[in-house]
């Protein structure tokens, strides 16, 4: 769409205009693109060899894998990634005690490019927590020679490797929808949603058609729960073809401390485990010291808690108030906070992550290691092997339609599956209980190391596990002092979490009337406690009526509330581009 | 980094005013580091045509940048200069008075209503003053600054932002636009603010009286 210049034309009896206010006919604007005569419902399209939704550790290790081997065969690819955050990062949240194996593999000289990967664990740390003692016990895990790291900053970082690469990276672009060919087969792309809608539905003034992004094969690294993902999963039954089980969660959450210079020991790993939590509830706390007097300190509590009264956030603050935690942090001031899920299905739950198309990476499929609680590695390997298999099925004249069979056998043949399959019992074993879940881990560890030929399967899925309320008893959590504890919209804040509130809720109800029929009166309305954001409150209306309000402008794409609710009845779908949480440190 | 939400509402406006006619191309200017460039292409991916860097890693106060926007308008001769009322990180809200004075060009300052009328080569603006709204007309080339209700921004598309990778961006520094930045001023100190005392409960009226004499010394 050029616009041609035309020198302006003095229309007799007018003043000619100065030459630095040039003027047009209106013949030469009709095709301004605000105001432009397209149909209303077509969308623009832009095509790609290969399309990734989702810039984090597994879409940009693909991304930049593909232009390598692009680069060494002489073989152009375009490749196109597109995030829903505001800018690379800021919906990335992860613990993190980094290995660096796929790094090792991805890119053997990060140290020498500088990769923000900088602090290497210098102690590990394991306790048993008492409300008034921390007893050590031996670590379980073998943190020599990882890193504490920020993910945000390396998936940072990995996105400017990408984009010297040449990757396209798109930022505050959110994937809505996925495309089919024709038959409705297979998955041509995915199309990203239609901004400057109103809560009414109506259009607003700034209203712009979504885009099609077209790819010979789409890969969706969305992370832990996918919204286009479970979609996928669904529909090419990828569980099924897999004789895979369900996928079992826990929901994080975690602030990132400054703390006092001298209380800041660079590399130190601490996990705890005992209180707050009781024995039928499997989770336990981190704390990572950074770099710059930076410590990462969280929960993890897995979703298939029973007691509907269990408010994860609550469990987070009252753990800091353990005398030996409390000490540390005590001086410092909190940067941020946030909360996701993570998978903790581990081998048991892969589904087939190839589909005709496209295929899953990373989080989405989940090939997070539980009792490790290691995720990004096998993440950004998942990636790495997806390029590959794409690569050499795009580059493979005899494939008359590309597709990626042979990714699902090359991650089989990968240390990702040798590495989860040794894993596989610790998870499952707990829901036997605490102890019998740590004898069995002990047993697997030392004794059988994950060899032995059984498999024990996971209990039911989370969000069947909730019991009704009657059976529990409301909990009571100490206030916040403002100090080492905070309420909720407080910390919140941290997270630099926003959307524009004039759009359509992006949590929908299946049945409107759930809530009020079930969620509240069986379950005590479990979802008032388990979202990190006080997405959802019952109120009562001005005629007394019990309400839930959804406040989804808090949302901080954490899925708690897609996984967990009782009937299955919120589904979480992908607000407007760009808005969520702001992560930078986490 | 983003860009400054008045001068986004800024862009929108000068988009607003070609595709209205009355302009054929529309400028976008950002000084500072490196990182200018990606706010300029976010202005090229929203509909601007060409983009002007003004490359330097000195701080740049509005007194600066007002100098070497008078550069840049003898420069490239505009018809009407837009600019955000203010930054959101200074809330200084004295640049675009300043350029107004060096050009000696008129000046509609929080604008929430610009209309530009070609053929009397003057613009009309709607202004939010204290006592209510201001109406002004001024003889073109003038200066405007741009208040929240002027208009809602829009958002630059896909394909935008990639047809801007090859909208060109100039880069220049503020020597070759034979301008001297000086600092005016130091900045000594930038503290927190004091951390709120928590409330103390009193018993009785005595009690509140006996305090705000002996203790706040107010009484």
């Amino acid at each position: 769409m050029h616009l041609r210049r035309l020198a302006s034309v003095a229309r007799a009896g007018a003043v000619p205009l100065p030459n630095r206010l040039r003027t047009f006919s209106w013949g030469a604007l009709q095709k301004i693109g605000f105001c432009c005569k397209t149909s209303v419902d077509e969308r623009e399209r832009m095509d790609y060899d290969i399309v990734i939704v989702g810039a984090g550790p597994a879409g940009l290790s693909a991304a930049i894998k593909l232009k390598q081997l692009s680069g060494k065969h002489d073989k152009p690819l375009s490749v196109c990634v597109i995030e829903k955050g505001a800018e690379v990062g800021a919906h990335i949240i992860s613990g993190n005690v980094f290995e660096t194996r796929a790094l090792d593999e991805l890119l053997p000289d990060w140290k020498e490019q500088g990769a923000p990967v900088k602090v290497p664990v210098s102690t590990d740390k394991f306790w048993w927590l008492t409300s008034q003692r921390a007893i050590s016990l031996p670590s379980p895990f073998q943190n020599d020679g990882n890193f504490v790291i920020s993910l945000s900053e390396l998936v940072r970082w990995l996105a400017k490797k990408a984009e010297d690469l040449g990757v396209e990276i798109y930022p505050g672009f959110a994937g809505s929808e996925i495309l089919f060919d024709d038959q409705g087969g297979k998955v041509i792309g995915v199309a990203t949603n239609d901004m400057g809608i109103s809560k009414d539905g109506s259009r607003k003034s700034n209203y712009q058609r979504g885009v099609e992004l077209r790819g010979k094969l789409t890969l969706f690294g969305e992370g832990c729960r996918g919204s286009l993902s479970q979609k996928l999963i669904k529909k090419y039954c990828l569980r099924e073809l897999a004789d895979a089980q369900h996928q079992t969660y826990g929901l994080g959450v975690k602030e990132v401390w400054e703390v006092e210079k001298s209380k800041h020991q660079p590399g130190l790993v601490l996990h705890t485990v005992g209180w707050p939590l009781d024995s039928k509830t499997y989770g336990g706390s981190f704390l990572y010291h950074m770099d710059n007097c930076k410590v990462a300190v969280g929960l993890v509590v897995a979703l298939d808690y029973k007691d509907p009264y269990l408010n994860i956030y609550e469990e987070f603050q009252r753990f800091k108030t353990h005398p030996s935690i409390r000490s540390l942090l005590e001086g410092g001031t909190v940067l941020q906070y946030g909360a996701r899920t993570v998978n903790e299905g581990g081998f048991q739950s892969i589904p087939k992550p190839v589909f005709p198309g496209g295929a899953l990476i990373g989080c989405s499929a989940g090939f997070l290691n539980a009792p490790k609680i290691k995720g990004t590695h096998t993440a950004m390997k998942s990636g790495i092997l997806a390029a590959e298999s794409a690569f050499a099925t795009l580059m493979n004249a005899q494939d008359s339609e590309p597709n990626m069979e042979n990714f699902w056998s090359a991650l089989k043949d990968s240390w990702i599956w040798d590495e989860l399959y040794v894993a596989r019992n610790y998870r499952p074993a707990f829901k036997y209980g605490l102890l019998p879940g740590l004898a069995i881990s002990a047993f697997e560890k030392y004794i059988s190391c994950g060899r032995f030929p059984w498999t024990l399967k996971h209990g039911e899925p989370d969000h069947k596990a909730t019991e009704v309320a009657d059976k529990h008893q409301q909990k009571a959590y100490p206030k916040p002092d403002g100090n080492i504890s905070f309420d909720l919209l407080t910390n919140l804040h941290r997270s630099n979490t926003n959307h524009d509130h004039d759009q359509p809720v992006h949590l929908q109800l299946k049945e409107e009337r759930i809530p009020l029929t079930v969620n509240a009166p069986r379950f005590a309305g479990p979802e008032s406690r388990y979202c990190p954001a006080r997405v959802y409150e019952y109120i009562t209306d001005n005629n007394g009526n019990l309400k839930l309000q959804i406040n989804a402008q808090n949302c901080l794409h954490c899925k708690a509330c897609d996984i967990k609710d009782p009937l299955q009845n919120i589904e979480w779908t992908v607000p407007e581009g760009g808005g969520g949480p702001g992560y930078s440190v986490m | 980094m983003s860009m400054n939400p008045f001068c986004e509402i800024a862009l929108e406006e000068a988009l607003r005013v070609k595709e209205s006619g009355a302009a054929s191309e529309v400028v976008i200017v950002s000084m500072g580091n490196e990182k200018c460039t990606e706010v300029l292409r976010t202005g090229l991916a929203m509909g601007a045509d060409r983009g002007i860097h003004v490359a330097t890693e000195r701080p740049l106060y509005p007194l600066a940048v007002a100098k070497l926007l008078q550069a840049l308008v003898r420069k490239e001769e505009p018809g009407l200069l837009l600019l955000g009322k203010q930054a959101i990180d200074d809330d200084c809200n004295q640049t675009g008075q300043m350029v107004a004075g060096f050009l000696n060009w008129p000046q509609g300052t929080f604008a929430s209503k610009v209309k530009v009328d070609k053929s009397e080569n003057c613009v009309h603006v709607e202004r939010e003053i204290d006592g209510g709204l201001e109406s002004l007309r001024l003889q073109l080339p003038a200066v405007i600054t741009t208040d929240l209700r002027l208009n809602q921004p829009r958002y630059a598309t896909l394909p935008n932002i990639m047809k801007a990778k090859k909208k060109p961006i100039a880069k220049v520094t503020p020597e070759e636009l034979q301008v001297e930045i000086t600092e005016d001023f130091d900045i000594l100190e930038v503290v927190e603010p004091d951390k709120r005392k928590a409330g103390v409960m009193l018993s009785s009226v005595d009690e509140l009286l006996d305090k705000l004499k002996n203790e706040a010394h107010v009484l």
